[in-house]
């Protein structure tokens, strides 16, 4: 009896692998597994049996390979380093694979996630003498070129500094040591944190600040906050991937954590190619610069799908802990819930809903709670946030699924991609009759200070013109358009463009890609001027379809291609044109 | 086990203790690999092939390749080969045709292996890819014009029973060019439970243009044993890869149907009793769909590629059927044929409208097709879509109750089904002609309506009151 440090193999079922001798062994502990020392974690204990779920393909383990504990928990190494790398599920650098295995990721690779030989120079920050406590900068590191990394006291520590240094380490070589008790405590620049535990912090706060995307139906119809939760489902085919990566981009966000789960394998290419080329509007350095990406192709080993989003929110949470805000894309949450069904089933537990496990609900709830705007540890205020922002692919396109349903009871902003709107290419199609955002009200004091008092306002009367609009369209089809009375038809028109022409952004342009938040404001202040317009020209007897023909339309339906910076111009060419036409046209009745 | 039982030498087991469906049980077995292969002799003195599905300390569950009947409990001799599964490869294999396991059928001689490779692959690492984006002119208006297919990517058509799938891709597979490229393509052709006539038509289309010796099949037919067809795509795929990777080859890989192989894989996962997912398919289809369907693409580096064309039928039509929805989760984009158009007597019948294909921005665009076809892609998209659903409304108000834009829309999809979708069987339009066409059907709208495309190319291509002839 006792501990015992290493079992044998009992039985191999896919990704699961049954040890005998492991008494001792604690849940979700590390173990490498057979002669090549696969990668597994302890799932399920029964007296001295192991249950491992291997992050690696088993095929040609065979019963009686050794099975060795490490003692510790799936962990991420947090240090310097972590910016611009490309890392699968369980935190091993890509390129490092590539170098050692080639063009195909082969099994018992073994990297560790930060490098060990790189050199960084390390300036201190804090002098001989100074109390530390958790959470408190040691000094700095300039990771990339747009992120300073700050080296911080890690979680549980204290003491007074009795050495520092700057120069150039590795990560692994001791910068610092603090004295606590008598004790002297070692510290690097290196940090682990075991993946399913959130790192500790001060205190949560309300979501008051909007994260920015550049996308107009999120930050005007359905903004999330700084640190808020945000679930994007949708059928294939419906722009999931698109959003994620728009998102991504342009989202006002100093860190991006991105994190494709079971998705394929040339959309993370994408990602590869297109972030290191991509120029960053807040900083003007390539995103990449303050992107790492977490891959877990559909075909990589499903267990370490599970793992990979806990890796990433792990490191979004280290990277507020030093003051940023931090944006996390996890794609998709629900190829992670089938991960998590598929070791479930392995383990013969009881199904709950759609042979998903009865867990699914708490685990999804657990992970989007880890987002959050918080005061980090540290003895100065510090404020950082992550957001998580989930895409969700339910089966069939319908959200009566148990991911979806379980998503929705924890995250605060839905946006609903549509299979319809997709079908007729618009895009991105989010149903801004079904999504929701319910940062509305948290939001809205830094939306009066910091665009318009009447931004929200202007929000509103478009959400109401196209809700009269869904009526309407019931309407005709039943009578056609013809049944209606004008004012109806020009309200049409009107939620018409809308949809079209404030709506519907394209990714792929050089301009419209990204719309800042004063763009944003200034072309709903076209819609509105034009639709109130349209309303005079009705009242004083113009007939709808003359409304319908004004030419002003195709200039405002081309205002998106106009640049951020010289949008405000435009913006009183707009409107002076259409007080022009509109005024010929009362004058011609 | 008593000694009768096994022969250590060549660990041959006559202790198979239970047989239920695909599924075979043999104890007092050692060292047993997970994956490893397993080859049956039957009391009647047939060979069988297997492969472990779990292993345990001294059981083995074996699922067997063709067919259960015949064996016993008793008589049967089971013996390990002490290797996972692997298939002999060689470029000798193109022009050549092998069942679903492998072995020839053609009456050849057996493959000279230059290399024997595993068959289950194991993943591209991402950054060792290379995004695909060389344009493949397919000659297919809906295709090279409203869903581009590139190289390297993979996308599944849609059908139904009944409708010309099979026409399609072969039409593609003759046509398939890449534009001021001369390499040719290979293609590898695996069929999972398909009848004798849909073979014989394959190989008679690819007979017909000359390019048989460009072709490996792999064929496992709908009387042949249907658990073989867990085997037969990787299979296709590993000879797919060889020949991209090793030989510079660019392969476009046909997969039909991948229905019957989920079929397969749900009954050896009903046969162990497993908790079983949406309509009984296993809960683990799509990371089994993924290893086979994320075997398509580039590598940095090497000039092959795989493109990977899967068939699959959607039972009673519908897209939601799990084998369709998770497939489409994983390529990149879906061609859906129509039973409406094909009633309409329109071939091909692709049904743009759910029809996707994801790599298209990275494949089209100046210096690849022509500039202005992302625009011209989009507008026939939003009219087409429109059109049709000023169709229904029409059923109901009839078509004077239409406003003047309603009436263009309607007249655009009529045009468009009826000049843009069809075209014959032979017909290989350049992308030139596709974009042209394009531009021509879209002139029924005034120009200021053409809101999706660059001011510019509308200057340049828009035909001014051209006459857009046919209906009426």
């Amino acid at each position: 009896m006792g501990n015992q440090k290493k079992g044998r193999i009992k039985s191999i079922a896919g990704p699961l692998v049954v040890a005998k001798d492991m008494r001792g062994c604690e849940m979700y502990e590390v173990v490498r597994v057979g002669q090549e020392g696969l990668m597994g974690e302890t799932i399920k204990l029964i007296q001295d049996l192991a249950y491992v779920q291997v992050y690696e393909d088993t095929t040609g383990l065979k019963p009686g390979e050794e099975v060795v504990r490490t003692g510790a928990p799936v962990s991420v190494e947090l240090g310097p380093g972590i910016i611009t790398n490309f890392y699968d599920g369980i935190q091993r650098p890509l390129l490092e694979i590539k170098n050692q295995a080639g063009d195909y990721i082969t099994r018992g690779v073994n990297v560790p996630g930060l490098d060990p030989v790189k050199k960084w120079d390390f300036t201190a920050t804090v002098k001989r003498g100074d109390e530390l406590v958790e959470g408190d900068y040691l000094g700095e590191v300039q990771e990339s070129k747009v992120i300073k990394h700050r080296i911080m006291v890690p979680p549980g520590i204290q003491g007074k500094v009795v050495e520092i240094k700057s120069g150039s380490f590795t990560v692994n070589e001791v910068i610092a040591v603090l004295e606590s008790g008598g004790k002297k405590i070692e510290l690097t620049m290196k940090q682990k944190w075991p993946v399913r535990i959130g790192r500790p912090l001060k205190q949560k706060l309300d979501p008051e600040v909007p994260l920015l995307t550049g996308q107009r139906i999120y930050d005007t119809f359905f903004p999330i906050a700084k640190g808020g939760t945000a679930a994007i489902p949708g059928g294939f085919g419906t722009g999931k991937t698109v959003s994620q990566h728009q998102l991504a981009k342009w989202a006002d966000s100093q860190v991006v954590v991105y994190v494709g789960c079971g998705e394929r394998g040339n959309e993370m290419t994408e990602v590869l190619i297109t972030f290191p080329e991509l120029d960053d509007p807040s900083t003007g350095e390539k995103l990449m610069e303050r992107s790492t990406l977490i891959a877990n192709t559909s075909n990589m080993p499903v267990a370490a799908r599970e793992a990979s989003i806990y890796t990433g929110v792990t490191i979004a949470e280290y990277y507020r802990d030093m003051g940023y805000d931090v944006a996390l894309m996890a794609d998709s949450s629900s190829r992670w819930a089938e991960a998590l069904r598929e070791i479930s089933g392995r383990l013969e537990e009881m199904p709950g809903e759609e042979g998903f496990p009865a867990y699914l609900g708490t685990r999804l709830a657990d992970f989007y709670e880890r987002a959050g705007r918080v005061v980090a540890l540290g003895s100065e205020e510090r404020f950082g946030s992550v957001s998580i922002i989930g895409a969700v692919s339910p089966p069939g396109g319908d959200f009566s699924e148990p991911v979806a349903q379980n998503t929705l009871r924890v995250v605060s902003a839905f946006w609903a991609l549509d299979t319809n709107l997709a079908d007729r290419r618009h895009f991105p199609a989010i149903n801004w009759l079904t999504s929701y955002s319910l940062y509305l009200d948290f939001v809205k004091p830094w939306f009066d200070q910091n665009v318009d008092k009447d931004f929200q306002g202007l929000r509103g009367d478009m959400m109401a013109l196209l809700e009269q609009e869904a009526e309407l369209q019931e309407i005709v089809q039943l009578v056609g358009q013809d049944a209606l009375p004008e004012s109806d038809r020009a309200l049409l028109e009107v939620a018409r463009m809308i949809r079209e022409d404030y709506l519907q952004q394209h990714a792929y342009h050089e301009i419209d890609s990204y719309c800042s938040i004063e763009k944003q404001y200034l072309m709903l202040k076209i819609i509105m001027r034009f639709y109130q317009e349209v309303n005079k020209a009705i009242e004083s007897g113009v007939g709808a379809n003359r409304i319908a023909a004004v030419k002003v339309k195709d200039e405002i339906a081309r205002m998106k291609y106009t640049p951020n910076q010289d949008f405000p111009k435009r913006y009183e060419e707009l409107i002076q044109s259409i007080e022009r036409e509109f005024e010929s046209l009362r004058n011609q009745k | 086990m008593s000694e009768q039982a096994k022969d250590i030498k060549s660990r041959e087991y006559r202790s198979v203790t239970q047989v239920a469906g695909p599924l075979m049980i043999v104890e007092g077995v050692e060292e047993v690999a997970y994956g490893e292969v397993v080859y049956i002799r039957t009391p009647g003195g047939d060979n069988r092939m297997g492969q472990v599905l779990e292993s345990q300390e001294n059981v083995a569950i074996v699922q067997v390749f063709e067919g259960t009947r015949g064996l016993d409990t008793d008589q049967t001799r089971v013996r390990f080969a002490g290797d996972i599964m692997r298939i002999s490869l060689s470029k000798e294999m193109l022009g050549r045709s092998f069942d679903g396991l492998g072995r020839p059928i053609d009456g050849g001689p057996e493959i000279i292996p230059e290399a024997r490779l595993s068959i289950t692959g194991a993943a591209i690492n991402p950054t060792a890819r290379a995004y695909p984006n060389e344009f493949i002119q397919t000659g297919i208006s809906t295709i090279d014009g409203m869903n581009t297919l590139v190289r390297g990517q993979k996308l599944p058509i849609f059908s139904g029973s009944g409708l010309p799938h099979n026409e399609l891709a072969a039409q593609i597979a003759r046509q398939a060019t890449v534009l001021g490229s001369k390499e040719p393509f290979s293609v590898i052709f695996a069929a999972m439970g398909i009848t004798h006539e849909e073979a014989n038509f394959f190989i008679n289309s690819f007979e017909s243009t000359g390019a048989l010796e460009r072709i490996v099949s792999f064929i496992n037919l709908a009387d042949d044993p249907a658990i073989e067809r867990i085997i037969t795509p990787r299979m296709a795929l590993t000879t797919a890869e060889f020949l991209a990777f090793n030989y510079d080859t660019h392969v476009l890989v046909i997969l039909t149907d991948m229905t019957n192989y989920c079929e397969a894989l749900r009954e050896i996962s009903s046969a162990r009793e497993e908790v079983p997912g949406r309509r009984g398919y296993p809960g683990y289809m799509y990371t089994d769909l993924a290893t086979n369907y994320e075997r398509a693409g580039r590598i940095a580096g090497k000039k092959g590629s795989i493109t990977q064309m899967p068939i699959l039928s959607m039972p009673d039509d519908d897209i939601t059927h799990p084998v369709p929805d998770l497939t489409g989760y994983i390529t990149e984009g879906q061609f859906v044929l129509s039973r409406e158009l094909h009633r309409k007597g329109v071939y091909p019948p692709v049904d743009v409208l759910p029809s996707l294909s994801r790599l298209m921005n990275e494949g089209i665009g100046e210096g690849r097709t022509r500039a202005d076809h992302l625009g011209v892609s989009d507008q026939c998209y939003s009219g087409y879509a429109e059109g049709r659903d000023v169709r229904s409304l029409v059923a109901v108000v009839g078509e004077e109750a239409l406003s003047e834009r309603d009436r263009l829309n309607l007249k655009f999809a009529q045009v468009f089904e009826e000049r843009f979708v069809t075209q014959g069987v032979d017909e290989n339009r350049t992308i030139e002609q596709t974009l042209d066409l394009g531009w021509e059907l879209l002139s029924v709208f005034p120009e200021g309506e053409l809101k999706r495309i660059d001011e510019k190319y509308v200057k340049q291509y828009y035909k001014k009151g051209s006459q857009v002839g046919a209906g009426d």
